[in-house]
């Protein structure tokens, strides 16, 4: 929109500020009952305003857990999140990106079928092939444990793809002027690939790390013992039972502690990110 | 410097032979260009000399040894590509440095190298820039850098200049001539424009559908095409046409005109002849000698020092180049005929050059 109207202004703002009370509202609610006793949340209306248990809360669950759920401390289940999540996304990154070098650069037997059923296998979620993977991760002996977690999430058909995609508009004469230049496949991987897929990565980072920080159910059903608990599975694990013996106080401190990692590694890489989906220059 | 050599090279992809036989030496030094229409082979047969094509059959020669088995980065040449293909991440001086510290050589010999390159090309003030900063003479120009500090056996070019606009690419075709006369270095010059060909060129090789048709001097080819197809590609606007049937000693191209046969074409002269006539080759009224042509003047492209009409003679168009000044108007008769000795024929049914 070009033009420039007072009454169109007071609109787009109103419009905006009305979306960002919808989502950030609910944030501060869980922010404001992080700092309250338990007493102060179920009294009603719940105040609006932080309390000043703030310290107390937070010192609790990171080292101590909650008193009727789960007593495993948040500080372990943060530790096991952030390895599951940077081993997820940095293992997906170089995976698909070597894979994606291979089916690109290289002319071997087999490569479009290769290609395909890497690609095939978008089609299915973690979800979808959980219980065969289950039992292959309890054969392999890796239940319980942090390789458990990252391992069986690792490949990735879409980075694959996006990696693929990315490479093929790298103009041939390049590679081609590095092999007169006298770059053999690793060098050229290293010196020329590399760095040119530098923002892909990161914004691909972003992405799969947040992804591999909100796995659910895989380690719902492959941790056993609490101190191989990531947040996601803390949390659940901290809500016992009925709507008056929980710790609501604790679980939303929990929460805003699950939430920090995800959201700092958006706000650090977003320029990053955003140049990764938009950048064209080759 | 090296001579560079093929013997009998040819290339199929799938069951279509891209490149027929090809025999062609190229001399130590020499400035070489390969011209030919989009799709006729020729940068192929640049690819199989840099080593970035395999050879189906034949031998390609670097020096005198045999190198179909030589990867690209093992036959000392360089090689300068249409789109530049400069690393995009690195600066202009580790662009023309890259292939160097691969070789390992020492950071000081490097750095002269480099230098001395950068000098040549006047790209001083650039080494730290990117590619993306620079423009697209300057970037052809780095691509140049990082074919001479390798200071190969041979330079080759394919279409470096086709990217760029008609004014840089003016500017450029005199660099590399003065580049090359600088270095004396063998070069292998690919290129669809036949001006390219033209003013660079020490030979050129003239390709048409995988198939060499002439090679020689670039005057020389003017001067005396071997083919249907080289008088008609080279010199621009291109040679006139006409067909004509084989009458006695001469070829009647219609409307009663004969064109006598010189005496050593009248063996190989068929029943089929095709007379080719260069549009300068026209001169007004009957000063030529020979036949007077009646042309009706059909467009008049007044360039200033000349111009170029579009005359229908018997149901052909042909291209008449004259003096700027005179020019008759659209839809007027205008009477030419034809230089001494500046007619050709040519064999309709093969298309090569009777007599030559």
């Amino acid at each position: 929109m070009v033009e420039n109207r007072p009454y169109r202004d007071f609109f787009a703002h109103a419009v905006l500020i009305t979306g960002v009370l919808l989502v950030a509202f609910p944030l501060w609610v869980t922010f404001v009952a992080s700092t309250l006793t338990f007493d102060q949340i179920v009294t009603v209306p719940m105040p609006l305003w932080p309390g000043d248990h703030f310290f107390e809360n937070y010192k609790q669950v990171l080292t101590a857990g909650s008193e009727k759920g789960s007593s495993a401390p948040v500080g372990t289940m943060l530790v096991n999140s952030l390895i599951m999540a940077l081993s997820i996304a940095i293992g997906k990154i170089s995976i698909s990106i070597l894979s994606a070098f291979a089916i690109v650069y290289f002319r071997f037997p087999g490569r479009s079928f290769f290609f395909w059923s890497v690609f095939v296998t978008l089609m299915l979620p973690v979800e979808v092939r959980i219980i065969p993977t289950f039992k292959v991760a309890a054969d392999l002996g890796i239940l319980d444990s942090h390789v458990g977690l990252a391992m069986p999430l690792i490949a990735s058909a879409t980075a694959t793809f996006l990696f693929r995609q990315f490479f093929m508009t790298i103009p041939d004469e390049l590679a081609e002027a590095a092999r007169i230049d006298g770059a053999g496949p690793i060098r050229f991987f290293i010196d020329v690939v590399l760095p040119l897929s530098k923002t892909h990565m990161a914004a691909l980072f972003v992405i799969l790390f947040i992804y591999g920080w909100n796995q659910y159910l895989w380690p719902l059903l492959i941790t056993a013992s609490e101190s191989m608990y990531t947040v996601v599975i803390g949390i659940k694990r901290m809500i016992a039972g009925g709507d008056a013996s929980n710790e609501w106080h604790l679980i939303m401190a929990t929460a805003m502690l699950a939430l920090m990692p995800p959201a700092l590694v958006v706000v650090l890489m977003q320029k990053w990110f955003v140049k990764g989906l938009v950048e064209t220059e080759k | 410097m090296a001579e560079i050599s093929l013997h009998g090279v040819t290339k199929t992809f799938g069951k279509t032979e891209v490149i027929h036989p090809t025999d062609v030496t190229i001399d130590d030094g020499e400035f070489v260009v390969m011209v030919g229409p989009s799709g006729c082979g020729k940068s192929t047969l640049l690819r199989m000399i840099a080593g970035l094509e395999t050879t189906t059959s034949g031998e390609v020669r670097i020096a005198g040894k045999r190198v179909n088995e030589v990867e690209p980065k093992d036959r000392n040449i360089a090689m300068v590509f249409q789109n530049y293909a400069l690393y995009p991440h690195m600066s202009v001086y580790d662009n023309m440095a890259y292939g160097l510290k691969i070789r390992k050589l020492a950071k000081d010999d490097i750095e002269k190298r480099v230098q001395r390159a950068a000098k040549i090309l006047e790209l001083g003030p650039y080494l730290q820039r990117k590619p993306r900063e620079l423009s697209g003479g300057q970037r052809q120009r780095v691509a140049m850098g990082r074919a001479i500090v390798r200071e190969p056996a041979a330079f080759l070019f394919d279409e470096p200049l086709s990217n760029l606009d008609a004014k840089l690419r003016v500017q450029m075709r005199l660099e590399i001539q003065k580049l090359h006369r600088e270095l004396r270095t063998t070069s292998v010059y690919v290129t669809h424009d036949q001006v390219e060909a033209m003013t660079l060129a020490n030979r050129m090789i003239v390709i048409n559908a995988g198939v060499v048709e002439q090679i020689g001097a670039p005057l020389e080819v003017y001067d005396n095409p071997a083919s249907l197809f080289v008088a008609g590609f080279i010199g621009s606007p291109s040679m006139n046409f006409m067909p004509g049937r084989r009458a006695g000693d001469g070829v009647d191209v219609g409307e009663g005109l004969v064109i006598p046969l010189p005496p050593e074409a009248r063996a190989g002269a068929r029943e089929q002849v095709t007379v080719g006539v260069r549009p300068e080759h026209f001169v007004a009224g009957a000063g030529g000698g020979g036949p007077v042509f009646r042309l009706h003047v059909d467009t008049v492209e007044s360039l200033g020092a000349d111009s170029l009409l579009h005359a229908g003679f018997n149901g052909t168009l042909l291209v008449v180049r004259i003096e700027g000044h005179s020019t008759p108007k659209a839809g007027t008769a205008l009477d030419v005929s034809i230089l001494p000795g500046k007619a050709y024929f040519f064999d309709t049914a093969t298309g090569k050059r009777l007599s030559a």
